[in-house]
C-alpha cells in the first residue's frame, strides 16, 4: 500500500479514502501518549488495592481489618457493608433479583470477586495492608459446567430469582415448521464457544474525586462506553447523571469491548473517594484483570438445518445458551441479541426458529467483547453449513454459495427483521478463490494428504453488523413489557466542528480512544468537506461527559464509528461548510452555489484566483457577525447529529433491525494438524472484506489484522479455565496464552467495496468481522483436516490429541 | 557493594536518556513505578507486572531489560534508556519510528514502547535481521491490536535502510 504520510502545508487532492498515515502516532512512538495512570493526579490523592476472593462460591462471615487500619499510611477499608449503605445495586436489563455491587456483599459468587477496598498513601502500602486484612469464609459448593448450572439440583448464585437459568425466550420468524416438514434431511449439531478476553495492554485506571459542596463526583477513566452505562453507575451511587462527570483520557491502551467493565470500579472508587475525603486512584493489575476484570460469554448451541439434498437450507433452529458468570451487569445480555436480526448470517433463509437462554454460574462476569455475539452465532452456523455439506456428500464451497443471499435480493430483510443494506456475497466469493487461490489451497492439501498429512481446508461467510440499534436489547423482553417500558430504538451520533477566529479547526465527537484512529480519520473527513489539510485539523476525544455532547448511544463499541460518529462528524463539517461559502460568496460576489474549498482556499469554482484564505473567511464569522448574510446564524460552531431512520423497534412479532450496515466477509484457508504433537499449523489464508466505502484503507486494513489475529486466537490458543469447584485456573499471562508474532500466520487481504446506501459516506463497520471469521474457519478446516463432527475452541493440541485418542 | 534497608527510603541516581536523574524511593520499588511516578516519564508503560507483554522494556547499558522485574535501585550508577530518549532533540522521529508510523505497526500504542526499545538494542548489534530473526525478538513482546504484520514490515523496512547505509 503506497501510504501518505501527514505533513502541514501539503495540501492532498484527496483526503478521505487514501491510506493516510495516523496523526496519533509520533506521540504515542514518543513515549508521549496521556493513557490514564500517565495523567497527574491532585495533591493528596489516595490509592486504592482490591482484595478479592479466593473463594468461587462462599459466605462472607467477618472481615478483620484493625491491623490493616493500623498500619501508618493506610486512609480505609471499604467493605460491602459500605458499600450497601452508600449505593444500590448496579441496574440490569431483566427484571430479575440479580443484585450487583461494586463489592460483594454478604457472600461471593466469583473467584477473584471484590471483596474489599484498602486505600493508603500509596499503592505499596495498600498492598501491604491488605495482607493484613483478615475475612473470613463460609465456602458453598459453586457450579461452573452452563448446563449443570440449569439442573434444578444445582447450587443457587442468587436464591431469590430460584433458578441459575434466569431468562429464557423463544422466537419464531416463518413457518420453520412447514420448512422442517419439507425437508429431505435435518443435521444437527452441537457446538461450544469458550471463554476469553482480549486483554487490552493497559488494565483499568479510575481517579475519582467527591465534590461535597455539591455532592457530585468527578472521576477519570479508561472507560470505552457504551454510555448507556453512565446512567448505571450514576443510579448506583444515587446521583442525577449531572453529578457523576466522567472524564476519559486522551489516549487508552486498547479496549476490544473490556474497558466498558471498569464501570463496578469508577462506583467503587466514587465513594471512596467519598468516604476519605480525598481523591482515590486505582490502578488495576494483570492479575486481576485476568481473573476478575471481563470475559466474553461461553455460549452452547444446538443448532439444526432443515436441508434439501441439493444442501439448500429452507429452515433453521438454534437453541443458544449464554453463560453470562455471577451477575448480568448492563448492558448484558447483549451478546446474545445484539445478532438476533442477523441470525440467519450471510444466508437467504425465510424461517428460523431461536430460543436464547440465559444462565448464571461461578465464574467472573461476561460482558462487552470484540465480535459482541458474533463469534459465538457464526462458529454454529458455519459448522452447521460444513456437516450439510459432509452428510450430504456435497462440496462445502457450493453449499455456503447455494444458500448466500442474492445480489439482486438488496436491500435485504432476514427473516428476524435485519435490513441488510447492501452487499454482492457471490462477486466476494469468486473473486476470494479466483486468480487461483482456491486451486492453490486445494494443490497443497493434495500435496500434504498424499505425504499422509492431516491436512483440511476451511470457509466461512459472515454478515459483519455495524452501529446497534439501542432497541435490540429489548428484544430481550416480551412485547408486552416492551409496550410498558415503552419503545426502544435508534442510535444517536454526534461531532462537534469548530473553528475559531484564525481558521483553525477543531473537532470532538462521541467516541473513546481505543487506537482506532480516529482522530485521524475524523480529521480526513473535516478537512474533505472544508479543502484543508488533514495534518491543520485538531481532533480531540477525551470525552467529557459534563461538556461534550453525547447520547446514550456514545463511546466506540459494535462498530460504530464509519456508519455513525464518521457521518455526523461529516454533517457538522458540510453545515459549517455551507455557512462559510455563504459567507465567502458575499465577499467574491459570487454566487453561494459557485463556491469551492481546496487547497487552504475558499473561492469560485468558475474563476479560483477569485479567492479568500480559509482563515480570512472563519475570521469574518467571529469578528463581524452583523455583516453576516441575512438570515445566517452567528458563529462557527456546528455539532453533527445523525440518527438514521432505519433503526426501528422491535416489531410486535420479535423482529428487529439490530444495525444499520451490514458488511460482509469470506474467508478460507487451509491447516495442517501435526498426527504427533496435534499442533495446527494455518498453512494459508485468505480474508475477503466488503465494508462498504473504506475512509482509510491503511487503517482498515490494521483493524482486519488485529480482528483476525484476536480470531485466531480464540481458535487456538486463548481460554480462560476454571476447574469444577470454580477455581481460575488462567491467572496470568503464562497460563492465558497470548498469541505472539510466532503464532500468527501470514493473512492476505482482499476488499469489495458495496457502499451503504443509509450513510452519506458509504461506509459500514468493519472491525470485528475476523473475530466472528476466523474461528470459524479454521474450525471448519481443523474439521475437515481430521475428518470429525465436534470440533471445540480452542483447538489446543490437549483438546485434538483427546478428540483423536483412539482413533486410527 | 551499596548497602540499603529494607524500611529506608534511599536516594536513587542515573543517567536517564543521557541526562542525570535523581530521586528518593524505597528499596523495593520496581523502575517502572521509579521511572513513571517519581521521575515522571510515564512513556515506558506496564502490561503485566511479570515479565511476559515486555511493554515496560527499557534498555540498562545498553541492553534491552525488563523494568518491571527490575528494581530502583539496580539503576544506580547506570545508563537507562527508555522511548522518551529515541526522537530527536527536535522531536523529529528517528528511523525506526518512522517506519512504524509508515507501516502501521501500532494502534494504541501501549506495547509499542517496549518493542520500539528491544528493536533498538538488537538493531545496534544486527542491522541486518533476516525475518525470522525480526520475529524471534518480536516474540518477546504482546501486542493485542496490530497481529504484528505491520511491526514485522516496519523493522524489515528499516533493516532495509541499514543495509544500504551501513552504519
Amino acid at each position: 500500500m503506497n501510504v501518505r504520510s501527514q505533513s502541514s502545508g501539503d495540501f492532498l487532492s484527496q483526503a478521505l479514502g487514501i491510506p493516510l498515515v495516523r496523526k496519533e502516532d509520533p506521540a504515542l512512538l514518543s513515549g508521549r501518549g496521556r493513557y490514564a495512570d500517565d495523567l497527574p493526579v491532585a495533591s493528596g490523592t489516595l490509592h486504592a488495592h482490591v482484595i478479592r476472593s479466593p473463594h468461587a462460591h462462599a459466605k462472607i462471615l467477618k472481615i478483620d481489618a484493625a491491623a490493616a487500619l493500623a498500619l501508618p499510611g493506610v486512609a480505609a477499608v471499604i467493605t460491602g457493608e459500605d458499600v450497601r449503605q452508600l449505593t444500590d445495586p448496579f441496574l440490569i436489563a431483566l427484571k430479575a433479583p440479580v443484585h450487583q455491587w461494586s463489592l460483594a456483599v454478604e457472600q461471593v459468587r466469583y473467584v477473584g470477586e471484590a471483596v474489599a477496598l484498602v486505600v493508603a498513601e500509596s499503592r505499596y502500602v495498600a498492598e501491604d495492608a491488605a495482607e493484613l486484612v483478615q475475612v473470613d469464609y463460609d465456602p458453598m459448593e459453586a457450579v461452573t459446567d452452563p448446563l449443570a448450572a440449569c439442573d434444578k439440583s444445582a447450587p443457587l448464585l442468587h436464591p431469590a430469582c430460584k433458578t441459575n437459568e434466569i431468562s429464557v425466550r423463544k422466537f419464531a420468524y416463518g413457518d420453520t415448521a412447514a420448512a422442517f416438514a419439507a425437508a429431505d434431511r435435518v443435521i444437527a449439531l452441537t457446538v461450544d464457544y469458550p471463554r476469553l478476553s482480549f486483554t487490552p495492554m493497559e488494565c483499568y485506571v479510575v481517579v475519582a474525586e467527591y465534590r461535597p459542596h455539591d455532592g457530585s463526583y468527578d472521576v477519570l477513566a479508561n472507560f470505552q462506553g457504551p454510555f448507556s452505562t453512565h446512567p448505571v453507575m450514576a443510579k448506583a451511587l444515587r446521583v442525577p447523571g449531572t453529578r457523576l462527570r466522567l472524564r476519559i483520557p486522551p489516549d487508552s491502551g486498547g479496549s476490544f469491548g473490556i474497558k466498558l467493565s471498569v464501570s463496578p470500579y469508577v462506583v467503587l472508587a466514587a465513594i471512596a473517594a467519598k468516604i476519605t475525603g480525598r481523591p482515590v486512584k486505582w490502578v488495576e493489575d494483570r492479575a486481576e484483570h485476568l481473573a476478575a476484570a471481563s470475559s466474553g460469554p461461553n455460549r452452547i448451541t444446538r443448532i439444526e438445518a432443515a436441508a434439501t439434498l441439493d444442501g439448500r437450507i429452507l429452515g433453521l433452529r438454534l437453541d443458544q445458551l449464554e453463560d453470562y458468570g455471577a451477575f448480568l451487569r448492563a448492558p448484558m445480555p447483549g451478546p446474545l441479541y445484539r445478532m438476533q436480526g442477523s441470525v440467519t448470517g450471510a444466508y437467504d433463509i425465510p424461517n428460523v426458529e431461536v430460543t436464547n437462554r440465559i444462565v448464571l454460574t461461578n465464574k467472573m462476569p461476561a460482558s462487552l467483547i470484540r465480535g459482541f455475539g458474533g463469534p459465538q452465532l457464526y462458529l454454529a452456523i458455519e459448522r452447521l453449513v460444513q456437516r450439510i455439506a459432509v452428510e450430504l456428500g456435497l462440496d462445502h464451497l457450493d453449499v455456503i454459495r447455494r444458500n448466500l443471499i442474492p445480489a439482486e435480493k438488496f436491500p435485504y430483510r432476514t427473516a428476524a427483521g435485519a435490513l441488510y443494506d447492501s452487499g454482492d456475497y457471490a462477486r466476494a466469493v469468486a473473486t476470494a478463490i479466483g486468480d487461483g487461490r482456491l486451486d492453490d489451497l486445494k494443490r497443497r492439501r493434495d500435496t500434504a494428504r498424499a505425504a499422509g498429512k492431516l491436512y483440511g481446508i476451511g470457509f466461512a461467510a459472515v454478515v459483519e453488523p455495524g452501529m446497534s440499534n439501542m432497541g435490540y436489547l429489548s428484544t430481550l423482553l416480551t412485547a408486552d413489557a416492551r409496550e410498558r417500558a415503552g419503545p426502544k430504538n435508534g442510535a444517536v451520533s454526534m461531532a462537534t466542528v469548530n473553528i475559531d477566529p484564525l481558521g483553525g479547526v477543531s473537532v470532538s465527537a462521541d467516541v473513546t480512544v481505543q487506537g482506532q484512529g480516529h482522530q485521524t480519520v475524523l480529521s480526513q473527513i473535516v478537512a474533505d468537506r472544508l479543502g484543508l489539510d488533514p495534518a491543520d485539523i485538531k481532533v480531540t476525544l477525551e470525552l467529557d461527559t459534563a461538556k461534550d455532547a453525547w447520547s446514550i448511544a456514545a463511546g466506540t463499541y459494535s462498530c460504530r464509528f464509519s456508519p455513525g460518529t464518521a457521518v455526523a462528524a461529516h454533517i457538522a463539517a458540510t453545515r459549517i461548510r455551507g455557512r462559510l461559502a455563504g459567507i465567502a460568496a458575499n465577499q467574491l460576489n459570487v454566487l453561494p452555489d459557485d463556491i469551492e474549498f481546496a487547497d487552504g482556499q475558499v473561492r469560485s469554482r468558475s474563476n479560483p484566483d477569485n479567492a479568500l484564505p480559509f482563515g480570512r473567511v472563519a475570521g469574518t464569522a467571529h469578528w463581524s457577525p452583523v455583516m453576516l448574510p441575512d438570515g445566517m446564524a452567528p458563529g462557527l460552531s456546528e455539532t453533527g447529529v445523525w440518527s438514521p431512520p432505519e433503526l426501528e423497534p422491535p416489531t410486535s412479532d420479535d423482529r428487529i433491525n439490530t444495525s444499520l450496515t451490514y458488511g460482509f466477509i469470506f474467508d478460507m484457508c487451509g491447516v495442517e494438524v501435526d498426527p504427533v504433537t496435534f499442533s495446527v499449523r494455518v498453512d494459508r489464508y485468505v480474508s475477503m472484506h466488503d465494508a462498504g466505502t473504506l475512509l482509510n484503507p491503511l487503517i482498515a486494513d490494521g483493524q482486519v489484522h488485529g480482528a483476525f489475529a484476536q480470531g485466531i486466537a480464540a481458535a487456538l490458543y486463548e481460554e480462560f479455565v476454571y476447574d469444577e469447584n470454580g477455581n481460575f485456573l488462567s491467572g496470568s499471562f503464562a497460563d492465558y496464552l497470548v498469541p505472539t508474532v510466532s503464532e500468527i500466520p501470514p493473512l492476505e487481504i482482499l476488499h469489495q467495496e458495496t457502499p451503504s446506501p443509509l450513510t452519506p459516506l458509504g461506509a459500514k463497520g468493519m472491525a470485528e468481522g475476523n473475530c466472528m471469521s476466523t474461528p470459524a474457519c479454521i474450525a471448519n478446516a481443523v474439521a475437515d483436516a481430521l475428518g470429525v463432527k465436534d470440533v471445540s475452541l480452542p483447538l489446543t493440541p490437549l483438546r485434538l490429541h483427546a478428540l483423536m485418542a483412539g482413533k486410527p | 557493594m551499596r548497602r540499603v534497608n529494607k524500611d529506608e527510603r534511599t536516594r536513587i541516581s542515573f543517567t536517564l536518556n543521557g541526562r542525570a536523574v535523581s530521586g528518593e524511593a524505597e528499596s523495593r520499588m520496581l523502575l517502572t513505578d521509579f521511572l513513571r511516578h517519581v521521575i515522571g516519564a510515564t512513556g515506558t508503560h506496564v502490561g503485566c507486572e511479570h515479565g511476559v507483554c515486555g511493554c515496560c522494556t527499557v534498555l540498562i547499558d545498553g541492553v534491552a531489560a525488563r523494568s518491571c522485574l527490575t528494581l530502583a535501585v539496580q539503576a544506580e550508577g547506570r545508563a537507562v534508556t527508555t522511548v522518551e530518549g529515541l526522537a530527536a532533540p527536535d522531536g523529529a522521529l528517528n528511523a525506526l519510528q518512522q517506519a512504524f508510523q509508515r507501516h502501521h505497526a501500532l494502534q494504541c500504542g501501549f506495547c509499542t514502547p517496549g518493542i520500539l526499545m528491544s528493536f533498538t538494542d538488537y538493531l545496534a548489534r544486527n542491522p541486518h535481521p533476516t525475518e525470522d530473526e525480526i520475529r524471534d525478538v518480536l516474540s518477546g513482546h504482546l501486542c493485542r491490536c496490530t497481529g504484528y504484520a505491520g511491526i514485522v514490515a516496519a523493522v524489515r523496512a528499516v533493516s532495509a535502510g541499514n543495509s544500504k547505509q551501513p552504519s
